[in-house]
């Protein structure tokens, strides 16, 4: 079988995600978009161990996972924490760290 | 010229073997006074004494035996350890017990015991007494080490140990700027002559490839004339830095800054004769260099002139004291650079001066403890009453330094005296002179200060001080009057082994130069007497135009002299490297660094805060760091 469809939805998938973290303001909306980005390697990698017949790519894929939920957990804590004190999700505005 | 050999010294035994413990015991006194700290308050004084008269009874025995042994026994050499041993050198530490060591020894720990004694009562009040004491231990142990030394190494041992033993005690009241600056003084001016010895010492390890008195001796007369010459003259820097000689001579008089058994111990009756000490220990070497001698010559005379006159003019007891200090080691080193004629009179008269120096410094002090700590001698007058035991003993002491007959002086002196008469008689005629001048200002420090009518200030209530004071006067006293002629006849043939010296007849009666010169002193003890002792001594130093006093007065202008020549020079060429330091090292070094910070202020301009500024930057970065591996991978 041939991982080409699979490959080209991918790119689609991670160029949208790339685009939505470098214009979205919403730290939410960004935050999806980092997942589409990780989710999209994941099916190159999923994509690429049918294709070659074993299992090495499907394993990495489970670390992401386990990764991404991770961060996910930490991100979104953060994001909440700064929405209670600011009352925005903007991340323009969260520019405070900055000399 | 005759170069007579020194004997080569006999393997220590019996006694010889313990020679170390006279200086081991007050060094390990000095280290226990000043670590124990103030558990020892009360006694550790008396740890102090006990550990010099240790060392004097030991360095008595020694003396015993050498007077009991063969002419040619009497010369020991104490091996102790090896040192230094770097490629064909090889450095023992070791002690050499000669004839000439061991005078040194006993006059160090005899007189530095009842300095001791003394100080027990003289600083009695003092909240530091147990550091003072484990000060004047100190010095006793590093005083030993450098008579007593076999090598010039292991004497320059002594020489600094002496030197900080020295600092530490003028400036001992270090409340006062005056003490402080005099002990700073006295601590860098010897630093240049002992940047003579230094260099000596290295010329000779470069030249003999040792340092040890016996190598050199043997070898000095093969050297060729000028580095004699070289080498005599860095010793003589060396011992003029140390005894306060012309021109290193400024220090002395601002030492007197420091507790006046200082003064007497270190100042007056030891250290600052070391110097003589070092020109007789070297007599081979400056045999061999006329040069080197006649430099010695003319630095005895001429500060034996100057001492003298500073001495003349100053109203403070204990600066006529070390102006007179300064004369009468010129005197030494006068006898010391006249070559085999004068050595044994040189070590004769450091001797006796040992005793009436160290006596009348006491004395000052007592006269001190009496007067409230002041100094100047207008406001004394009238002590002897008051003072009966200082006075008198003051009074041996000053007999015996003008040379009257019979006491101390007039032999050791005026054999001096004599000596340069037949070395050259422009010499001869200074020495006499100086004599006179000795007489002069010795007078008039009786004078005013025992004698006339009373000055004393308000509330002063002089009384005769403690038996601590005034029984280490006493012995000091019956030295004064007899060291002399117990000496006198015995002194020349008992150093002619160790420092070759040419015996020369001496007798009681004077011959025609002795008569000249108790003319000359008589004089001067005259003319003092009409000047102070026959009408009202002023209260106030009257302002005077006459150049000699006010040259006097000056200390002969050597501190200008010293200003002008060093200080200022060296100030100019300081302000000259801070003023480069600011122009050019610090612009370059500060140009940097402003060069870094405008960069990093540059570079912080990437720092936006925009969190998708960052996201783009990082898929630039990951895009470039894609493309550089396609990139490879097709190359």
């Amino acid at each position: 079988m041939s991982p080409d469809n699979y490959v080209y939805l991918a790119a689609i998938l991670f160029t949208i995600g790339t685009v939505g973290v470098m214009t979205r303001r919403n730290a939410l909306v960004a935050f999806m978009s980092v997942e589409l980005m990780l989710n999209a390697a994941n099916l190159v990698m999923v994509a690429f161990a049918l294709a070659r017949g074993n299992l090495d790519g499907q394993i990495a894929t489970f670390f992401v996972m386990v990764v991404a939920a991770a961060e996910v957990v930490v991100g979104l804590s953060i994001i909440i924490t700064i929405y209670r004190t600011r009352r925005s999700t903007s991340v323009d505005a969260a520019s405070l760290l900055k000399l | 010229m005759t170069t007579l050999e020194t004997l080569a010294p006999v393997a220590a035994n019996g006694m010889f073997t313990v020679a170390w413990l006279m200086i081991a015991v007050p060094a390990v006194s000095a280290a226990v006074l000043l670590l124990f700290g103030s558990i020892l308050d009360r006694i550790g004084h008396w740890i102090a004494v006990a550990a010099v008269l240790f060392s004097f009874s030991i360095a008595a025995c020694l003396f015993a035996e050498q007077l009991l042994s063969a002419p040619d026994q009497r010369a020991v050499g104490v091996v102790l350890f090896d040192w230094i041993t770097i490629g064909s050198w090889k450095i023992t530490a070791g002690l050499l017990v000669d004839q000439l060591s061991i005078l040194f020894a006993l006059l160090i720990t005899g007189v530095g015991a009842l300095i001791h004694i003394y100080s027990v009562g003289y600083m009695a009040h003092d909240e530091r007494k147990r550091r003072f004491f484990a000060y004047l231990n100190l010095f006793i142990a590093a005083m030993l080490i450098l008579v007593l030394a076999d090598n010039y190494l292991v004497l320059f041992v002594g020489w600094e140990g002496v030197g900080l033993a020295s600092y530490l005690l003028i400036g001992f009241w270090q409340h006062k700027p005056s003490a402080a600056a005099a002990a700073k003084k006295a601590f860098v001016m010897n630093r240049v002559g002992d940047l003579g010895l230094t260099m000596a010492v290295m010329s000779m390890l470069a030249l003999f490839g040792s340092s040890a008195f016996v190598d050199v001796n043997a070898r000095a007369a093969g050297l060729t004339p000028f580095w004699a010459t070289t080498i005599g003259l860095l010793l003589l820097l060396g011992a003029c830095g140390k005894s306060a000689q012309v021109p290193l001579q400024a220090w002395l008089l601002d030492a007197m800054e420091g507790p006046t058994p200082v003064s007497a111990l270190i100042h007056a009756a030891t250290m600052v004769t070391a110097g003589v000490y070092l020109v007789v220990r070297s007599h081979a070497i400056f045999e061999t260099s006329s040069v080197a001698t006649t430099a010695v010559v003319i630095v005895g005379t001429v500060t034996l002139l100057v001492g003298a006159w500073i001495g003349t003019s100053k109203d403070d007891i204990k600066k006529v004291l070390a102006g007179s200090t300064m004369s009468q080691i010129g005197y030494m080193m006068l006898a010391a650079g006249i070559g085999p004629a004068g050595y044994a009179f040189a070590i004769f008269h450091l001797l006796t001066h040992g005793f009436f120096k160290a006596n009348m410094f006491l004395g000052a002090g007592s006269v001190m403890h009496a007067m409230d700590d002041d100094v100047n001698m207008r406001h004394y007058g009238a002590l002897a009453r008051v003072l009966p035991i200082t006075s008198i003993t003051f009074g041996m002491g000053y007999l015996a330094i003008i040379g009257f007959p019979g006491w101390a002086g007039y032999f050791s002196k005026d054999a001096i005296i004599e000596a340069a008469f037949e070395h050259s008689t422009l010499v001869g005629v200074a020495a006499l002179v100086g004599a006179g001048v000795t007489a002069f200002y010795m007078t008039r420090l009786m004078l005013m200060t025992f004698f006339g009518e009373k000055r004393w200030r308000e509330g002063v209530h002089p009384h005769e001080s403690p038996k601590s004071m005034t029984v280490p006067l006493i012995i000091l006293a019956v030295f004064s009057v007899g060291a002399g002629a117990l000496m006198n006849f015995w002194i020349q043939d008992w150093l002619e082994p160790a420092t070759g010296a040419q015996v020369r007849e001496v007798s009681l009666v004077p011959g025609p130069i002795g008569w000249a010169t108790l003319a000359v002193v008589a004089v001067g003890v005259a003319l003092s007497w009409w000047l102070f002792g026959s009408k009202p001594v002023p209260e106030i130093a009257p302002v005077s135009s006459n150049p000699f006093t006010v040259a006097g007065r000056n200390d002969l202008f050597g501190d200008a002299v010293n200003n002008t020549l060093v200080v200022q020079p060296t100030m100019v060429l300081a302000r000259g490297l801070v003023a480069n330091d600011d122009a050019i090292i610090d612009v370059g070094a500060d140009g940097l660094g402003s060069m870094f910070a405008g960069l990093s202020t540059q570079t912080r301009r990437l720092q936006t805060g925009q969190v998708r500024t960052y996201a783009l930057t990082m898929t630039v970065g990951a895009v470039l760091v894609g493309l550089v591996f396609i990139l490879s991978q097709l190359g």
